[in-house]
């Protein structure tokens, strides 16, 4: 193994991703001291295509939150966001995002851009008040892309299908008025050949994307899909359609490649493959996976990698020759496939188990985020009744601290992987006799 | 004759199991935890070693449990108290496949399958409402052991509503009964009926399927075993060692591997 982690491709792709990370808040920082206003987008139906070819600062306040968790500085900002009237029930990340615009947008990594723009989906149902704090603090302009969801589960339809097409169609007018809003703001006009090149970067993303998910099928598992994989899925979102953003999962791509076909794991000894449904525990990132991987657990899959990677999961590609149509459709397939990821995650379960040797599904609902916990519970039994998978299901947050009680939860986890691994034995019993 | 123990360090008590390979018990003993848990463990476990007779090297394997396992400084392995309750549940009550744990700071929904194996769980969270812990804050305002809550409890007439969801609150909302005149015995069955619609709701979580074995201090509460059984229209298991079911599946689990270590070495 020492051989393997003095190799330059070991973990190159943690690396390169967080000098990108700190190469787009510097960006940020530059912008915002020179004046510049931002686009505010999400991560569920970014269209960072559109806006990158009017050359706009873009910012991810999902991403630039969970940020201030991960390094220990939130609890401040939640606090000064109650402190003003807000619950403490509501999104986190709309707390902490409001204290750092409170703040002239001082945010720990450097100066953010103020909203000049507001780009949102009805994917959650947050993003819609989130936007209009912003409009009032700041006059943003508010720009709303309404997405059709599923009706009902399994009723998908596809390009072709006559209500998918009216659906694109509903899409494509949508992204034509985003256009013209942008074209007011920045005084600039549409260059389609721009978007064209933004696109193809977006491809290559997606294709190197999709096929780095799907080394993670084979044993041993190439990266954690909790960690390693959040850390990919912020340069999914903050690189989309960028050529530093092609170049890096190209690069992933290869290191992912060269550790499954030499069978090197991302961990020694993979003893359990487990799946994770629901967003990570930011407070806590790395120590909530040790209570996971002291186990020998893996996570081999998460659901967070698909709702919240802008659709890269699914491998699009984009029509190079019919740009803006192609970007509606493939918008309303990702905004689709995000929703029902997070509304029917044992669907991917059943659909993934077996290809990826599912042992075990950890359901994480977060006290702050109603719109991806709600229904986990009954989800869960739902997904008991139908498979013999165990499943463990702890409670916590993405950005409150208070609300995480690691011995608590270390208690549960280790039942649960003693049930698994009585289970296990048990199994070679049987199957001994 | 092969000897093990095991050592379950809650919250509020610390008890010590020892069973012989008969899966007999030889000895117990309980004890409050207290600030020093690695002392309430030592003295949990020579206790147990008085009780049976056996000298400290008779024990060939010994399982910590509760939260205090890893403070069983000279156990050989460490087991979750879910896993431990199951498997003492099914020992002593084959015919469990749910199991409600009620100790001082928690309540546990088992839902296990007939070898004892965890097929599903569900605690109390963030709040110890539901839980032993709610008695004691009775038995502080009330002034009243807790050895006498549920005898006391059984005398009620009109029980009264507690509807606080806070352990804490709840000693403000007795006195508040308290002042309006009520009796304490309707109190306290007040009490009982608030811990039991907590638990009872615990245990549709895993499903409560017969039959449901109660294991745990509050086991020995005949007002709580009375009003459970009655809101749940079923006869739980109670056993005399209910208090001392996840010591026994600790010593269960470590005399399944003092044997397998004995095979293998043979």
């Amino acid at each position: 193994m020492d051989s393997v982690k003095d190799n330059e491709l070991w973990r190159r792709g943690n690396r390169e991703g967080s000098a990108l990370f700190r190469k787009w808040f510097n960006d940020l920082d530059a912008a915002a001291n020179a004046g510049e206003v931002g686009a505010y987008v999400f991560v569920m139906g970014s269209l960072t295509e559109i806006l990158n070819t009017f050359d706009l600062p873009i910012i991810f306040p999902e991403i630039t939150s969970l940020n201030t968790a991960i390094r220990h500085e939130a609890a401040d900002l939640l606090n000064e966001a109650e402190d003003h009237g807000y619950s403490p029930d509501i999104c986190g990340y709309v707390k902490a995002d409001y204290a750092v615009q409170n703040r002239g947008g001082q945010h720990p990594m450097g100066k953010l851009p103020k909203p000049g723009l507001a780009l949102l989906t009805n994917a959650c149902n947050t993003y819609l008040k989130w936007g209009e704090i912003w409009e009032r603090m700041f006059e943003t302009p508010l720009f709303t892309i309404d997405v059709p969801g599923t009706r009902q589960k399994g009723t998908q339809t596809w390009p072709g299908d006559e209500q998918f097409e009216r659906e694109k169609r509903y899409v494509r007018a949508q992204i034509d008025e985003l256009i013209n809003t942008c074209e007011e703001i920045t005084g600039k006009k549409f260059d389609m050949d721009k978007l064209r090149e933004t696109l193809t970067y977006s491809n290559r993303m997606s294709a190197a994307w999709k096929q780095i998910l799907e080394f993670n099928k084979a044993s041993p598992a190439v990266f954690n899909a909790l960690t390693d994989g959040t850390a990919y899925l912020g340069v999914n979102n903050i690189m989309r359609g960028t050529k530093e953003g092609a170049e890096y999962f190209e690069r992933l791509l290869e290191e992912k490649k060269w550790m499954h076909d030499n069978g090197i794991g991302i961990v020694e000894e993979e003893k359990h493959r487990l799946a994770f449904i629901g967003v990570p525990c930011y407070p806590i990132f790395r120590e909530f996976n040790n209570l996971f991987s002291d186990w020998g657990g893996v996570f081999v899959t998460s659901t967070y990698l698909w709702f919240a990677s802008g659709g890269n999961n699914l491998g699009f590609q984009y029509d190079l020759d019919n740009p803006l149509d192609s970007l509606a459709e493939v918008t309303l397939i990702h905004v689709r496939d995000a929703m029902d990821s997070m509304f029917h995650p044992e669907q991917i379960i059943y659909d993934n188990m077996d290809d990826y040797g599912i042992e075990g599904v950890v359901y994480h609902p977060i006290k702050s985020c109603r719109t991806s916990s709600t229904g986990l519970a009954d989800n869960r039994r739902a997904l008991m009744e139908a498979t013999e998978l165990p499943s463990l299901f702890i409670e916590s947050d993405m950005m409150d601290k208070r609300v995480v009680s690691i011995a608590p939860m270390k208690n549960r986890i280790d039942a649960f992987f003693e049930g698994i691994e009585m289970r296990k034995a048990a199994r070679l019993q049987e199957a001994l006799q | 004759m092969i000897y093990t123990a095991g050592v379950d360090v809650g919250s509020t008590q610390t008890k010590a199991v020892i069973i012989d390979e008969n899966l007999e018990i030889v000895g117990r003993a309980l004890n409050d935890t207290g600030a020093n848990v690695i002392v309430a463990a030592e003295t949990a476990f020579t206790t147990a070693l008085k009780d049976s007779g056996l000298e400290a090297d008779a024990i060939k394997y010994v399982i910590g449990t509760g939260y205090g396992r890893y403070k069983v400084t000279f156990g050989d392995d460490q087991v979750t108290e879910i896993s431990c309750h199951g498997r003492g549940a099914v020992h002593m009550f084959p015919k469990t496949r749910t199991v409600i744990d009620m100790g001082g700071q928690d309540t546990k929904a088992i839902a296990v399958t007939e070898t004892g194996e965890i097929r599903d769980f569900c605690m109390n969270d963030k709040c110890a409402a539901g839980t032993g812990r709610f008695l004691g804050a009775a038995s502080a305002a009330l002034d009243i052991p807790l050895d006498n809550l549920g005898p006391t409890a059984l005398k009620a007439t009109r029980p009264v509503r507690i509807s606080t969801t806070c352990t804490v609150f709840a000693e403000t909302e007795i006195l508040s009964w308290l002042g309006k005149g009520k009796k304490i015995e309707d109190i306290l069955m007040g009490v009982h009926q608030s811990i039991s619609a907590r638990s009872i709701g615990l245990l549709r979580r895993v499903g409560i399927e017969d039959e449901v074995s109660f294991t745990g201090g509050v086991a020995r509460n005949l007002g709580m075993v009375h009003v459970l059984n009655e809101n749940m229209g079923i006869k739980m298991n109670v056993s005399e060692e209910s208090h001392y079911m996840g010591a026994l599946g600790g010593a269960l689990f470590a005399m399944d591997r003092a044997k397998t270590a004995e095979e293998v070495s043979a």
